[in-house]
C-alpha cells in the first residue's frame, strides 16, 4: 500500500468501507466487556421499515456490505426479513451472534447464500474462560452453533475472538477450533467501551503477552482476521497486515439501534456522536457534511507521539482506547507498546475518566444513596 | 498472489461477483463471493479495468485508457494483482 492511498484514507471516503451496524441493544447474555452496553430492548430502535429504508441508502451510497451486530441482532423478530433485504439491494451481510438462534434450519438457509456471512463469538477456548467473561451455557451455546453450520456446509464462517488476558494464551487453541469447523478466525482487540471500560484495566492483555500476540499474529499472517484492530502492535517492528490506521469517520462507523452514527464502534459516547439516520438528509448527510467526521478527516496532530520513531506504523493508536482510558487524543494508545501509555496512566486522576453512554445493561449496579430517578421508582408501599 | 501467469494478451473480464465504487483516488472493488476489498489506486486503473470487459485484450484496454508502453508494466503487475484475487478472470470465447 502506497502512502499516498493511506493519506486518502484519513481524508475520508465518499462512502465507508465498512459499517458496523447494530439492529437492538437487546441480548440474552449480559459479557462484562460489552462495548455497547447492550442487554435491554431501546423502545426507540428503528423499526422494520426506518431499518429498509436505510439499506436503500447503503445500496445508493455502494455500501458493499454491514456488520450488523447488536446487542444480540437475532433476537429482532424482523433479522431474518432485514438480511434477506439487504442481500436483495446487494448490500452483504456479515452478522456477529452469540449463537443463540443458530438451529440446524437456520444454518442451511445460512449455508446457501453467498451474500451472507456468520461470526460466532467466543472469548476462551474452553467453556471456563469463555464463560467467565460471557456467562454461564454460552460456550455451549456458541459451539453447537458452529456445529450446525459445518453440519450445513458453510464454510469459511468466523469465529470471533476479543483478546484478554485469559485466553490470548489460547491462541492455538482457538486456531484449532476454527480449523475444526472449516472457519476463519478472527480476533480483535479488548476495547475500554461500554461495560468494557470498567473490567479494561483487568483483562487487557499483558505487555509480555502483546509481544506474543504479535508474534502469533506476524506467524500467522492473512489466515487470521483482526478487523486491522492491532496496529498499534506495529510499534514492535514489522507492520502487521492491513491498512494500520485509525478509520474512525473516515472508513469506518457505527450506527446504533436508534439510528444514532458515532465514528466508530468503539466510541459510543456523546463526544463522537457525528448525527442520527432519522435527521433530515438521512445517514448520507451524517457521514458526508457532519462537522464531527469532518474534523477526524482533517489532518490530526499527534502530540508527544510524533517524536516517537514509531509514529509511522502505530500513528498514535486507537482514540476510543486513549478517550475512554482518560487519555488525551494526541498522546500515546494506554497499551503503547513502547511503555508510555503506562506512564499517561498513571498520571490520569482517579474517578476522572469519561463514562461510557448511554448504558442498556438489564442489570444497572445499585449505588448506594442514589435518588430515584423518577416518582414510580420509589416503592408505593413505603 | 502470482503475477506469473497474467497474459495482457488474453481477453479479461471483472468477476461478474465484483462491485467497483469509484473514489477520488481511483475505485474500491468489492468481491461478494471472496469477501475481498482491493483499490484500484488511479483513475486510469479504474477507466482500464472498466475496458476490460469489451476489449480484446488486457493490453487494448490499457492502451485505449491511455497508459503508455512505458508505464505497461506497472499497470500490468497491477492487473495481474487484481486476476491473482480474482478481481478479474480471463474472458472463455464467447
Amino acid at each position: 500500500m502506497t502512502a499516498t492511498l493511506l493519506d486518502e484514507f484519513e481524508l475520508g471516503l465518499d462512502a465507508p468501507i465498512c459499517l458496523t451496524w447494530e439492529l437492538t441493544y437487546a441480548c440474552n447474555l449480559a459479557c462484562t466487556h460489552c462495548l455497547s452496553s447492550s442487554g435491554r430492548r431501546d423502545p426507540r430502535e428503528l423499526s422494520t421499515d426506518e431499518c429498509k429504508s436505510l439499506i436503500d441508502t447503503f445500496e445508493r451510497m455502494q455500501v458493499f456490505y454491514v456488520n450488523i451486530g447488536g446487542g444480540e441482532p437475532t433476537v429482532r423478530s424482523d433479522f431474518w426479513e432485514l438480511v434477506d433485504y439487504a442481500t436483495a439491494h446487494h448490500v452483504g451481510v456479515k452478522f456477529s451472534t452469540n449463537g443463540v438462534k443458530i438451529t440446524p434450519e437456520i444454518a442451511k438457509r445460512l449455508a446457501a447464500s453467498d451474500y451472507v456471512d456468520v461470526q460466532i463469538s467466543i472469548d476462551g477456548a474452553t467453556a471456563e474462560v469463555n464463560d467467565a467473561i460471557r456467562g454461564p451455557g454460552s460456550f455451549v451455546t456458541a459451539i453447537r452453533a458452529m456445529e450446525n453450520l459445518a453440519a450445513a456446509g458453510m464454510r469459511g464462517f468466523k469465529i470471533s475472538v476479543v483478546m484478554t488476558r485469559h485466553n490470548v494464551d489460547q491462541l492455538d487453541e482457538f486456531k484449532a477450533i476454527a480449523d475444526r469447523y472449516d472457519a476463519q478466525l478472527r480476533i480483535t482487540r479488548l476495547r475500554p467501551a461500554g461495560r468494557g471500560a470498567s473490567v479494561w484495566h483487568e483483562l487487557h492483555p499483558l505487555p509480555e503477552q502483546q509481544r506474543g500476540l504479535y508474534d502469533w499474529l506476524l506467524a500467522n499472517g492473512e489466515n487470521v482476521l483482526t478487523g486491522d484492530s492491532f496496529f498499534h502492535l506495529g510499534a514492535y517492528g514489522d507492520a502487521l497486515p492491513g491498512l494500520n490506521l485509525c478509520g474512525a469517520g473516515r472508513v469506518v462507523c457505527l450506527v446504533d439501534p436508534v439510528g444514532d452514527v458515532y465514528a466508530c464502534p468503539f466510541a459510543i459516547h456523546e463526544q463522537f456522536l457525528a448525527g442520527n439516520v432519522r435527521d433530515s438528509g438521512g445517514f448520507e448527510a451524517v457521514w458526508r457534511e457532519s462537522s464531527l467526521f469532518t474534523d477526524l478527516r482533517s489532518p490530526q496532530t499527534g502530540g508527544a507521539c510524533t517524536k516517537c520513531s514509531s509514529y509511522d506504523a502505530c500513528r498514535g493508536g486507537c482514540m476510543a482506547a486513549k478517550f475512554f482510558t482518560g487519555l488525551p487524543l494526541d498522546g500515546p494508545d494506554p497499551e503503547c507498546v513502547k511503555g508510555h501509555g503506562e506512564s499517561s496512566l498513571a498520571a490520569v486522576p482517579a474517578g476522572s475518566t469519561p463514562r461510557p453512554s448511554p448504558d442498556h445493561s438489564r442489570v444497572v449496579p445499585i449505588t448506594i444513596g442514589r435518588r430515584p430517578d423518577r416518582a414510580c421508582d420509589t416503592s408505593p408501599l413505603a | 498472489m502470482s503475477t506469473k501467469s497474467f497474459d495482457l494478451d488474453s481477453a479479461w473480464e471483472v468477476h461478474p461477483s465484483v462491485a467497483i465504487r469509484r473514489e477520488r483516488f481511483g475505485a474500491l472493488l468489492y468481491h461478494f463471493g471472496t469477501r475481498r476489498l482491493s483499490f484500484l489506486k488511479t483513475p486510469t486503473l479504474l477507466d482500464a479495468v472498466q475496458r476490460l470487459n469489451s476489449s480484446d485484450s488486457a493490453r487494448a484496454a490499457l492502451s485505449d485508457s491511455g497508459v503508455s508502453a512505458a508505464e505497461t508494466p506497472t499497470y500490468e503487475r497491477a492487473l495481474a494483482g487484481l486476476a491473482g484475487t480474482d478481481m478479474i478472470r480471463e474472458r472463455t470465447a464467447s
